[in-house]
């Protein structure tokens, strides 16, 4: 019911919302909460697992029965109805504890700002205000974070809008306090708003670094647990007492207050001043006395020693009556609409604990209070528990009375949970809180238990008998309220969500169609459709076959360039690869493998002798950047003393690989300077050119076998040296074609991806590349690990070629290899290998597989079965090489 | 996030940084002198500490140059940070705050 006066709300600002249906009438300033108090709409939710009705059990951020949907404006899952800002058309519907994800993606804005300040405050009450002008005062920057509309002010406040240095952040969460004072807040903007500035985003995420943060962030208060105490009507006695003083509404006509500390009798007289009629004041403390308080105007305080052991209530299951036990044993049911609680405060030390922080029971507080503060943590007011004293509080934390069922006396609202829960949990055997909360779901609701959580730490000890001091909360993490995730990806979303890196051709490719795939941040295309709608496999098909019978072409521009410079690079080059590098000579090229300091394969590629002192080596397209650290961090942190210099220089250099028999006269005729020939220019050998007026590097190097040259040009010259080849093999039927096609013609030759066909598990001698591990070398890094016994011992899984027994079922990537005969359905099944790549291949006519098998390289010949989704098929196991091994294409014929 | 002082180029966020695990485990100098047990202790051994730890980082989107730290693996308070080849800074004496 709405009072004649008081409250913080403007009363000629009339508004109606909509809760479940029905319009309801309320003014600014008040909350959902406050206005489904007026109206006096007192079943408000139903419990998550049992269905009971509920009410609002407080008035704050502590509320853990009346979540609703937020329908309006940008819409939102499940929001506490205290903590709702009432607008005009507000439109929400209750929830039973679980709100629902719309399908629809979220289309508000979210900005994020970066902040540093001397001193971060977190709280807007009268510590918090002090404490912030306080640091105001002695200089330097300062942040004010409120959760609420408006910070303390009025009688003994001190006024600090507009203070030099001070910025005041309210509708702002502090959600996590991080290390090194770090803070993360989220800033509600609009939430508000019954239609927000077009230009507003509807959140912030504030990331603030702080050298001080002062904790004002207040306490709690906490509930007692008895009978049927989730009956609406029962209520946290400083919320009630908020409801008037805050709104101007009256939470019921007629209350009984119980408490366990000197504040419920202030609560009641709070309660009574705004014209609620004090049935009974119950004190559980054991040295309270029957006796008739000073009250109020409206008459005297009926205060009685005694608890509350259970609750009456009407057919609409709310609150009738209290069931009240008085010290002599005698019980009464008091008839109430209102049963104002107070169990004592906790401190709201959440933020606190978040970063190694600690806390104690005082039972001085009868509250967990700090005990150790992270560095440059210091918490003020209620937070720190010192005022809890003065109360002469006597902890109380649940009524198990005559004839109560355990299972009508709640400990976790949210989550339905009992006594009878936590009673089970304890006979089986659990000791710790943690082990607790894991069993009984205490305190994991959304609410993460802030008015269960130490509620079930005094229920626990009491049961096992322990004094509190003996008590530990379960640990609090970030973040301290639900944040959304578009809110945390910020602007970051969609086509921002991640960098996307292109080749200097790709204009080319998209005018021309081309179908991409993601490698990395790169995009690559992934084959060439000839026409709309050629399929992928036909596509393939198409340019593997030209490309081996005359000429493809493929932008090789994302593949990783490391230059290197120094007169050292030599003897580095031969510590980090497995073979010899420092005898290459200027003008050559050499493959070389690089292994971990366990021997495992880390990548492979080519390296290149431009000069004396300058080298440049390449990479597998996805292990640029961690090639580049893994030579940086030898350099730097073992071998300081080598004079060598590492450039990425991956996007200087657009590369064009043209590749297949005919690809000889493609570079000929683009570059008439260059002798072409097997004689003048060998395979593994690099050349300069000139294409036009574009200067170029040519290298004979194959990734497929064939003959082939990749064209190397400054970046900014790449799409015209893609036009220039393409072109020029127009005579050859040039075929362009993208990564899949690329596959193809190296799986055919064996030639292995690494950490496709290898994982952190092979050795270049797994993959038959013996011949890459120097054995001149005194040492290489990984060198050592070969003379373990693990990588010397027969039956390593080993790389194979597997051909389909039938030359026709294709073979699936992931496939295990299950010997022939195997049950494969009697469990465990022996698995001796798995398929790593698996294509169909025009030049094999069949499809094939590279796979990691045991024993693998004595094993050519027989038969096995790859085994996808529990279907066997057959496979006849070949070298790695099913096409041209004796490679006799790479010359070109 | 923690904030971490490069001795390059000063504060920054932990972001801009990769973490490079135990510090001063040097490669060994003669890796074929050694038993299959020694070599393994220097590839897949570390120590967990408990408290101050010397460990390695990088300023992987700074300045990419690695520098050690002493850091506390319980608060993750620094004491210390340094460049290789520096003199190694005394491990603080442990707080009980």
């Amino acid at each position: 019911m709405r009072l004649s006066s008081g409250g913080d709300i403007f009363r000629d600002r009339p508004l109606t919302i909509s809760f479940d249906g029905r319009d309801l009438g309320g003014f600014e300033g008040d909350t959902l909460a406050s206005i489904l108090v007026a109206n006096g709409v007192r079943v408000c939710a139903r419990s998550i697992y049992a269905g009971r009705p509920r009410g609002l059990m407080s008035s704050g951020s502590e509320e853990a029965n009346v979540f609703v949907q937020v329908v309006s404006g940008a819409g939102e899952p499940m929001v506490r109805a205290t903590e709702i800002e009432a607008y005009d058309g507000l439109v929400t519907e209750s929830l039973a504890s679980k709100g629902r994800l719309l399908d629809l993606p979220d289309t508000s804005r979210y900005d994020k700002r970066f902040i540093h300040v001397e001193t971060l405050v977190v709280g807007g009450g009268r510590s918090g205000v002090a404490a912030a002008a306080e640091a105001a005062r002695a200089g330097g920057r300062v942040l004010l974070v409120h959760d609420r509309a408006t910070i303390a002010r009025g009688e003994g406040v001190e006024s600090v809008v507009g203070m030099g240095g001070l910025t005041i952040l309210t509708r702002t969460t502090a959600t996590g306090l991080h290390e090194h004072g770090y803070v993360v807040a989220v800033e509600r903007r609009t939430d508000h708003l019954a239609v927000p500035p077009e230009t507003w985003s509807r959140q912030r995420l504030w990331n603030i670094r702080a050298n001080e943060i002062v904790l004002a962030t207040g306490a709690h208060e906490r509930p007692i647990a008895f009978a049927g105490n989730d009956v609406p009507g029962v209520m946290l006695a400083a919320s009630a007492v908020d409801y008037v003083t805050r709104f101007g509404v009256r939470p019921g006509r007629r209350a009984v207050v119980f408490g366990c500390h000197d504040g419920v009798v202030d609560a009641a007289r709070a309660l009574a001043e705004a014209g609620v009629e004090i049935a009974r004041v119950v004190d559980a403390r054991p040295w309270a006395a029957d006796e008739v308080k000073q009250g109020t105007e409206e008459g005297s305080l009926d205060v009685r020693a005694g608890v509350v052991i259970g609750t009456a209530s009407l057919p609409d299951g709310t609150l009738s009556g209290a069931v009240i036990q008085a010290r002599d044993g005698s019980v009464e049911t008091v008839a109430c609409d209102l049963l104002a609680v107070s169990g004592g405060w906790n401190p709201a030390l959440q933020l606190l604990t978040h970063t190694g922080g600690r806390t104690r029971w005082a039972d001085e507080a009868a509250a967990f209070v700090p005990s150790q503060r992270p560095q440059h943590v210091r918490v003020v007011g209620k937070a720190s528990g010192e005022f809890a004293a003065a109360l002469r509080p006597e902890p109380l934390f649940c009524v198990d009375g005559p004839g109560s069922d355990p299972a009508d006396i709640f400990l976790d609202l949210q989550r339905d949970a009992t006594l009878a829960d936590l009673r089970r949990a304890v006979a089986a055997g659990m000791r710790s809180v943690e082990h607790v909360k894991r069993f009984t779901t205490i305190s994991t609701a959304a609410d993460q238990g802030r008015s269960s959580s130490v509620l079930t730490v005094g229920v626990l000890c009491q049961e096992l008998g322990v004094p509190m001091t003996e008590g530990v909360t379960t640990t609090y993490r970030p973040p301290y309220t639900p944040l959304t995730f578009a809110l945390l990806a910020g602007r970051d979303r969609g086509y921002l969500a991640d960098p996307e890196r292109v080749s200097p051709i790709q204009d080319w490719h998209v005018a021309h169609g081309a179908a991409f795939e993601d490698v990395g941040q790169w995009k690559r295309p992934w084959y060439f459709p000839a026409y709309d709608g050629e399929s992928l496999h036909d596509a393939v098909a198409r340019e593997c076959a030209a490309t081996r019978s005359s000429v493809g072409m493929m932008d090789a521009s994302t593949l990783g360039k490391i230059e290197m410079y120094g007169p050292d690079v030599g003897e580095f080059l031969d510590r980090i690869y497995t073979n010899l590098m420092s005898t290459l000579a200027v003008g050559k090229v050499r493959y070389g493998v690089m292994a971990a300091v366990d021997g495992m394969v880390l990548d492979d590629g080519t390296v290149a002798r431009l000069s004396d002192n300058r080298w440049i080596l390449t990479t597998t397209t996805g292990n640029a950047a961690k090639v580049l650290d893994w030579l940086e961090e030898w350099l730097q942190t073992e071998w300081p003393d080598l004079d060598v210099r590492c450039t990425s220089v991956t996007e200087h250099w657009a590369t064009v690989a043209v590749v297949g028999p005919r690809s000889r006269e493609v570079v000929a005729a683009i570059a008439p300077g260059l002798d072409v020939s097997n004689e003048a220019f060998g395979f593994m050998e690099w050349r300069d050119a000139m294409v036009g007026d574009c200067a170029a590097r040519v290298m004979r190097i194959s990734f497929s076998g064939e003959l082939a040259f990749e064209v190397n040009v400054d970046g900014w010259r790449g799409q015209a040296l893609w036009e220039v080849i393409y072109e020029a093999g127009q005579p050859y039927g040039i075929t362009p074609y993208g990564t899949e096609t690329m596959h193809v013609l190296r799986a055919e030759k064996g030639y292995p991806i690494m950490g496709q066909d290898t994982d952190g598990t092979v050795i270049p001698q797994d993959l038959g590349m013996s011949w890459v591990v120097s054995k001149k070398k005194p040492d290489f890094v990984g060198k050592r690990s070969y003379s373990r016994a693990d990588a010397a011992r027969e039956g390593r899984k080993q790389l194979v070629g597997l051909i389909p027994s039938d030359g026709s079922s294709p073979l699936m990537e992931g496939a295990q290899l299950v010997e022939t005969g195997v049950d494969l359905t009697r469990v465990p099944v022996p698995m001796v290998g798995h398929v790593t790549s698996a294509y169909d291949s025009v030049s094999l006519g069949s499809p094939f597989a590279l796979a990691l098998l045991a024993d693998g390289a004595n094993r050519h010949g027989e038969e096995l079965q790859a085994v996808d989704e529990l279907v066997g098929t057959r496979v006849r196991v070949t070298s790695p090489v099913p096409y041209d091994p004796e490679g006799a294409r790479r010359d070109g014929n | 996030m923690l904030s971490i002082c490069c001795p390059w180029c000063g504060w920054r966020d932990e972001l801009e940084f990769s973490y490079g695990g135990q510090a001063h485990v040097a490669y060994p100098a003669n890796p074929a002198e050694l038993d299959d047990a020694s070599w393994s202790e220097y590839i897949f051994f570390r120590d967990n500490t408990l408290g101050w730890f010397r460990e390695r980082w990088v300023h992987t989107a700074g300045c990419r140059m690695w520098f050690n730290a002493i850091r506390h693996t319980v608060t993750n308070e620094f004491a210390a940070f340094y460049r290789p080849g520096d003199p190694v800074p005394e491990m603080p004496v442990e707080v009980v705050r």
